[in-house]
């Protein structure tokens, strides 16, 4: 970690209110380029709302904020046009097939008739799914769901993919699987943004926050957390950080 | 015995969901049944509850056969489904008000029982169930679950989609109830969550991998595990993969966790193989397995044994 | 009958929260009945007739001149002969035509009396029926003034022709109709909803496995909509009254009753449709295709049975809101009794318990 590093998304003083609430409160924090960036929390800390605002959903109250490159306030068709995103509850459609949702999101994001063509033949070829290509994303299983999913929110080369609960449920092989995927991103210079129940996840990021309340608790590499709490494990970090201030807040 | 499970097979539309699971929890017991999305285990509680009729084999709770007594079983049974039922348009205590009246009790007569788990959301029990957090909702949906003191309480996933510091608490609260005398069966996907438990089995695809203490499935586990880590983790884990002596090389955390088809000088030669492939800070030892590497070992000896069958 | 009445309470505490539901529940009826109503006997104007003066003198030229002059009427032409009258008719511009018969101001002077025919395109029943009733009210008007300056009575005979449709199916239709519309929609298509919304949340699994019975689990869903659907009626009945003049000649005990009667007939299909789905979409498109549309269609409520081909005529048996409606016109319009509608009632009893039973079946203690 000696090279200059380039930042993708810098946060400075983000506030996010509703009403009186504070959802996001003061937040401050830089995520490299190439880096698989954990953003965890507990339920209702303010995860979802950073990562609508870093996707250009909403607005901030105030802040100032820059997602590849481009200003969060007048600039958001260039952010989601860099941008991929992937969550657990909406991923593909199941009605329509294999080749058809490739079809449709490289559409969605303005790839030639040709690019897509292409593309979907080599991703299929990757993920061995060629067999597949005409069947409907229901009769698909949910590992190979989510590693297409996956595919596909990264289908116009991003320079940044948003990953929210990516691998809720699925069995420890798969989930090690959709790993992989997210490390092979990583080696192509994708930054990956990940959201995750499963502390162990924690620790293949490179960089991992924590947030509490609205506020981010901590950030760091997992070994440098670990030292500083003197603890084995990211799940005992985490519980050391969030327990402070048990399930009051919502 | 609080529950035995005989032989039981169901299928929706030529699908089979549960493959002939046999298995027994003893009263007062913490049991944990343990696997992913589509494993079975929603089905199998459902048959469990009552809910669903098993295409073959028995099913008795306390003595009592499931397809003859339901009536009585649904007295005995707590049962907290999979996305914590609750309405959301009631506040909390109406919603724990109107469980309590239709298993014909009061809050006031069983408030000793769930006292431990809804004194922690009774601040706010004025507020509408939808307008919880997550870990508050498990609570309260588990306060409704106990409110008729069930003998057996059947947790679906309780934990699933709940933070870190609510799934520690929630687990605290599975304890204490155990030592009240409630017998407890609870599914999970987080393999982590097996030690928790007296007993687990582990579920994937409708097939039951192993039924035991989470200490004796670690026991079982034949091969040896070598803790591998290097200063670049994905290069580590495609090299291991790639070398031709390797059965399985999946990351664990900062570390990958590899078996090797040939137990011979294991760590000298992965040390050696590395090096060649330009790897610096290599560490490796050989560790104790935890229930993940256990699991994701029965899952490949089931695929193994299904291939060949 | 304590975890009963505790479910009941539920019920009711779900739909005061939803504003969705109260405005269907009780927006829903009062909309309707005004939309109808208005759009229906809106006031008329402008209406063009054609007169068949046979007689020309004073009294016809005074009465016609009064009759154009009103407002409401213009005279689109004056014709020769009765032969004319079908032809204008079918023009379509002309909705009414005036007859005086040959000598009228004479024979009002001998006899005291005298015919006027009117003729009235009833195929659209409403207007025609307006039509009538203001031509026949002034020329009412013109008998009292005539009769205060002359002294002697004298009388017209008014004679009323409706072409096309002679019973005028339509007016005081739309009250019955709304009511068998809204009656069904309030009971089958929201207990559908709410009990389909409770297979959906997942808590319909935990009041399976609850030691609730399933008769218990439907009635206490049902419960709640029985009262509001009866209040529904009651709404409906009274606005009818007070608004539009609508009469309840009969026995309103009968009326009520036989409400009741068709509101169960409505929760018995409800519960039937929420066994067969599995989401409040469908529950809802369900219901609006299989409930709202053959009401509005097939019951004869905006559409005379006689003149649907033979196929459709045979459905409408099969639709409870035309027993209904036929049940609920009789005690309002005519104030027969039981005696008259014992066959419709009938019928909707029979299909009550026939929905009722297939529910019953079909409603699963288990979740498959």
């Amino acid at each position: 970690m000696s090279e200059q590093k380039e930042t993708i998304i810098t946060v400075r003083n983000l506030v996010k209110k509703f009403g009186n609430f504070k959802a996001n409160d003061n937040l401050n924090f830089e995520v490299f380029k190439g880096e698989i960036f954990g953003f965890l929390g507990a339920n209702g800390a303010g995860k979802t709302t950073t990562i609508k605002i870093l996707c250009g959903l909403w607005a901030p109250t105030s802040g100032e904020i820059k997602v590849a490159g481009f200003d969060i306030y007048n600039q958001t068709e260039q952010i989601k046009r860099n941008i991929g995103y992937m969550s657990q509850k909406f991923s593909l459609y199941e009605d329509i097939t294999v080749f058809e949702n490739i079809r449709l999101f490289g559409g969605i994001y303005g790839l030639s008739r040709h690019e897509i063509a292409h593309r979907a033949a080599d991703l299929m070829h990757r993920l061995d799914l060629e067999h597949s290509r005409d069947k409907l994303i229901s009769s698909l299983p949910l590992g190979w769901r989510q590693k297409l999913a996956f595919s596909v929110a990264i289908l116009h080369n991003p320079k940044l993919v948003f990953l929210d609960e990516p691998t809720g449920g699925v069995d420890p092989v798969t989930r090690r699987k959709f790993w992989d995927q997210i490390y092979e991103a990583a080696d192509r210079g994708i930054t990956v943004f990940v959201t995750t129940h499963y502390m162990d996840e924690a620790e293949y990021c490179d960089r991992v926050s924590i947030m509490v309340d609205g506020r981010i608790a901590d950030l760091d590499t997992p070994s440098a957390l670990k030292g500083k709490y003197g603890v084995k494990n990211m799940n005992e970090v985490f519980l050391k950080i969030a327990r402070i201030k048990p399930d009051q807040n919502n | 015995m609080a529950l035995n499970i005989n032989n039981i097979h169901k299928s929706f539309e030529g699908l089979q969901a549960l493959n002939n699971i046999t298995f027994s929890v003893k009263e007062g017991e913490l049991f944990g049944l343990i696997g992913p999305d589509g494993a079975g285990k929603t089905t199998l509680f459902r048959i469990i509850t009552t809910l669903l009729l098993p295409d073959r084999g028995e099913v008795d709770l306390f003595g009592l056969d499931v397809l003859k007594n339901y009536k009585k079983i649904r007295q005995l049974v707590g049962y907290m489904a999979g996305r914590f039922s609750l309405y959301h348009d009631l506040t909390v205590e109406e919603n724990l008000k109107f469980y309590a009246t239709v298993f014909g009790t009061t809050i006031e007569k069983n408030y000793d029982l769930i006292k431990d788990v809804y004194c922690q959301i009774e601040p706010f029990k004025t507020r509408k169930a939808g307008k919880l957090s997550g870990g508050m909702k498990q609570k309260l949906a588990l306060s409704c679950a106990l409110i008729h003191k069930p003998r057996l309480l059947v947790l679906d996933e309780p934990t699933t989609g709940v933070d870190a510091v609510s799934r520690t608490e929630f687990w605290d609260m599975l304890k204490r109830l155990q030592k009240k005398g409630i017998t407890i069966l609870v599914s999970t996907p987080y393999m982590d969550e097996a030690s928790l438990c007296n007993r687990v089995g582990l579920i994937q695809k409708g097939n039951l991998l192993s039924v035991n203490k989470p200490e004796n499935i670690i026991a079982e586990y034949q091969r040896e595990l070598l803790s591998v880590s290097s200063d670049n983790l994905y290069k580590l884990v495609n090299d291991l993969r790639n070398e031709k002596d390797t059965h399985s090389a999946f990351l664990f955390g900062q570390s990958v966790h590899l078996t090797r088809k040939d137990r011979k000088e294991s760590v000298k030669q992965v040390i050696k193989y590395l090096r060649d492939k330009g790897h610096g800070s290599i560490h490796i030892n050989v560790i104790k397995p935890g229930i993940e590497d256990c699991f994701m070992d029965l899952m490949h000896k089931e695929d193994e044994f299904l291939l060949s069958g | 009958m304590k975890r009963f009445w505790g479910f009941v309470l539920k019920e009711f505490l779900h739909i005061f929260r939803d504003p969705r539901t109260m405005l269907i529940l009780f927006g829903m009826p009062i909309v309707q009945i005004l939309l109808f109503g208005y759009v229906i006997t809106n006031e008329i104007k402008d209406i063009k007739i054609a007169i068949l003066d046979q007689s020309k003198d004073p009294v016809t030229i005074e009465l016609t001149n009064k009759i154009i002059s009103s407002g409401f009427f213009i005279l689109d032409r004056n014709i020769k002969s009765m032969n004319e009258v079908e032809d204008v008719f079918k023009e379509g511009n002309v909705r009414q035509v005036i007859i005086f018969e040959s000598g009228f101001g004479r024979k009002l002077k001998r006899e005291g009396t005298a015919n006027i025919q009117l003729i009235a395109d009833a195929s659209d029943a409403n207007t025609a029926n307006l039509v009538v009733h203001y031509t026949m009210a002034i020329i009412d008007d013109f008998v009292r003034e005539q009769n205060k300056l002359t002294g002697s009575p004298i009388q017209f005979i008014p004679e009323v022709r409706m072409l096309y449709n002679n019973e005028l199916k339509g007016v005081y239709m739309f009250i019955p109709g709304i009511m068998a519309m809204i009656l069904i929609l309030v009971s089958a298509m929201m207990t559908s909803i709410s009990i389909v919304r409770e297979k959906e949340l997942g808590t319909m699994e935990t009041l399976l496995v609850s030691p609730l019975r399933p008769a218990q689990i439907i009635l206490g869903k049902v419960t709640p909509y029985i009262a509001l659907s009866f209040i529904n009626a009651v709404t409906i009945i009274i606005m009818g009254n007070l608004v539009f003049g609508m009469p309840v000649q009969g026995s309103i005990i009968l009326l009520l009753a036989e409400s009741i009667l068709y509101i169960l007939l409505g929760l018995s299909l409800g519960i039937l449709i929420s066994t067969i789905t599995k989401t409040q979409q469908n529950a809802m498109f369900i219901s609006l295709f299989a409930l709202m549309l053959p009401t509005i269609l097939l019951s004869g409520f905006i559409f005379p049975i006689e003149n649907m081909p033979k196929i459709l005529q045979w459905l409408s048996i099969l639709m409870p809101p035309r027993w209904f409606i036929t049940i609920i016109k009789n005690i309002m319009l005519k104030g027969t009794g039981l005696m008259y509608v014992w066959k419709e009632t009938l019928i909707l009893i029979v299909m009550t318990s026939v929905f009722l039973g297939l529910s019953i079946r079909k409603f699963k203690i288990r979740l498959e």
